[in-house]
């Protein structure tokens, strides 16, 4: 039996590395894979602790998590899309139009 | 459980939503645009008549304790869909004129509003994690509507990245919140609050979701970005319903959810707000182009809120609703005046040198520039100065002089950047002469309501105020307060 510590540490060190991804990576659509893995860490966090509990509630929150991070891609990517279409880069060094 | 009796508790956000639902059938079908406009205007205001009524109604949960009706969030309700209703009465004619009135706006407008109503009454985590969301996702694509301009796509692209970043924080701190208590029920978490590291983790990250979607120094990045790339009316709507929903949510939390004792959360709150309104306030001064004057200011104002939510006392509370709804009329006036300028195409009329002796041309909509600025900026007579006289009251009233002091002094300085377009208005000579177009019924009308809202607001406050304050008096709000 795997104690709950190392799911937890396991959660926290994928959330950070997703941190991490978003605030060096350049690339728009990297960028969005690091905020879906900062949302599927929390999503094992969850997971564990419901287990811990014995209770389904963070269960519940993970089936509602799962579903609006799907619909955030369907959202984020046809915004990627978009910018693509007018720059022919999805590189965000080079969207700096709106500064200040 | 009485299913109908649960389904009438939350009957705003159902007819908004089912409402949005058949604007999108229409719009499959038809291209009738005056049709979807009065179908979304006929909801808005069938909801807010229903939830101008629940004002006086009774308070409880429904849904399993997953909502709460009356009370806070029935004031949520009626500020959200009283700014939902007027941003879209003047966001017709905007539309029309910039040559995208589609019917998606519509339907995204409706379903933002519907995910804006479950914050305002969330009394659950997993409620309030959905309302935020639904109502984000359809920001971000209201904000990228003009996506063959290069600023559009890019403030979509901005405001998305940065919203699903702060997601993630928001998520993480509900998963340790319900790590250290066991539950996802703001009440059973109070009740089981404690001060251990991981249920003040949990607080700060959950706070930091919020600092974010309110845009709260540090965090504010991305504000001033979309307003700009934003259509004029949808601004609006982004700057006033959406925050003040967030506001109703956040109250929720710091109220009801992170008891005294476990951490100085005020104190968090009161650094965040010193800086908020510090650092929104100073760089609004060297705008010149309105819109991002407007941007900052409303970060400044979210510093005001913040102080009204610092002072953590059921004063406190009321003031920062009763700035809600000032903060809704003015800054919706404000960005339909702006709205107007703007439509004139082939010139920046959003730079604030064209502004030159634009005053003289179509004065009404000039004196109404005016007054809502003077409102912004609180000066006495209208509601902007009963809103900031309120939250700074209660702020003294908990000893917190010195946060008192530094808004005081803000928003003295802001008095600044929003006398500026009239001094442009009233005391340049325009370089050139600018053909202003006569605007439509529904718009001239509803900016003429919100002047006469503002006024009204700003001499007579007690009633309103009155209200507020007794939602903190003695009902079951008060009571899960902790002392």
């Amino acid at each position: 039996m795997i104690s709950i510590d190392w799911y937890l540490a396991l959660s926290a060190v994928l959330f950070c590395i997703g941190i991490i991804g978003v605030l060096i990576r350049k690339n728009a659509i990297v960028i969005f894979m690091c905020v879906e893995l900062m949302l599927n860490a929390v999503n094992l966090s969850l997971l564990s602790f419901s287990s811990y509990h014995g209770n389904v509630d963070g269960q519940i929150l993970v089936f509602f998590s799962l579903a609006v991070a799907a619909a955030e891609a369907v959202v984020g990517l046809a915004i990627i899309i978009a910018i693509f279409r007018n720059n022919l880069s999805v590189d965000v060094s080079r969207i700096n139009l709106l500064r200040w | 459980m009485n299913y109908l009796h649960d389904l009438s508790t939350f009957l705003p956000g159902i007819i908004v939503g089912v409402a949005g639902l058949i604007v999108v059938l229409i719009d499959c079908y038809k291209d009738d645009y005056k049709g979807i406009v009065g179908l979304t205007i006929a909801s808005l205001t069938a909801a807010l008549a229903i939830s101008i009524m629940d004002l006086f109604g009774p308070t409880g949960e429904s849904f399993y304790g997953m909502i709460s009706y009356g009370g806070v969030a029935a004031f949520g309700n009626t500020v959200i869909l009283f700014g939902t209703l007027f941003c879209v009465l003047i966001s017709y004619e905007y539309l029309e004129a910039i040559d995208h009135n589609f019917g998606e706006v519509y339907a995204m407008i409706l379903f933002a509003t519907t995910g804006m109503l479950g914050l305002a009454s969330a009394n659950n985590l997993v409620m309030i994690f959905l309302g935020l969301e639904t109502m984000s996702i359809c920001l971000y694509v209201l904000a990228g509507i003009i996506k063959e301009r290069k600023t559009g796509a890019e403030a979509a692209l901005k405001y998305f990245l940065l919203g699903a970043f702060s997601t993630g924080f928001l998520l993480y701190g509900m998963a340790l919140l319900y790590g250290a208590t066991g539950s996802l029920d703001i009440q059973e978490i109070a009740q089981a609050a404690s001060s251990d590291l991981l249920f003040v983790a949990g607080g700060g990250l959950l706070l930091v979701g919020f600092f974010f979607k309110v845009s709260a120094v540090p965090f504010h990045m991305w504000t001033p970005d979309v307003y700009e790339g934003t259509p004029t009316t949808l601004t609006a709507y982004m700057s006033t319903a959406s925050k003040s929903a967030a506001f109703i949510a956040f109250i929720t939390i710091v109220s009801r959810l992170l008891p005294e004792g476990t951490a100085d959360w005020s104190q968090v709150l009161q650094v965040i707000a010193i800086a908020t309104m510090i650092l929104g306030n100073i760089i609004a001064l060297v705008q010149d182009n309105i819109k991002r004057m407007l941007a900052y200011s409303s970060i400044a104002h979210a510093g005001y809120l913040l102080v009204g939510l610092a002072a953590a006392t059921p004063e406190g509370y009321s003031a920062v609703l009763y700035y809600l709804l000032a903060y809704t009329i003015m800054n919706i006036g404000a960005f339909g005046v702006v709205a107007y300028y703007e439509r004139q195409h082939g010139l920046d009329l959003l730079d604030i040198n064209n502004y030159a002796g634009l005053g003289f041309k179509r004065p009404m909509m000039a004196v109404m520039l005016s007054i809502f600025l003077f409102s912004l900026a609180g000066i006495p007579g209208f509601v902007g100065f009963v809103g900031k006289y309120y939250v700074f009251a209660a702020a003294i009233h908990a000893d917190l002089i010195g946060l008192a002091i530094v808004g005081v002094l803000a928003s003295a300085a802001s008095v600044y950047y929003y006398l500026r377009p009239m001094v442009f208005m009233y005391m340049r000579e325009a370089h050139k002469d600018i053909p202003l177009v006569k605007s439509g019924w529904m718009f001239k009308g509803s900016l003429i309501v919100l002047t006469i809202l503002t006024i009204y607001f700003g001499i007579a406050p007690a009633d309103l105020s009155h209200l507020l304050s007794s939602y903190y008096s003695g009902d079951w709000i008060a009571q899960t307060l902790i002392p």
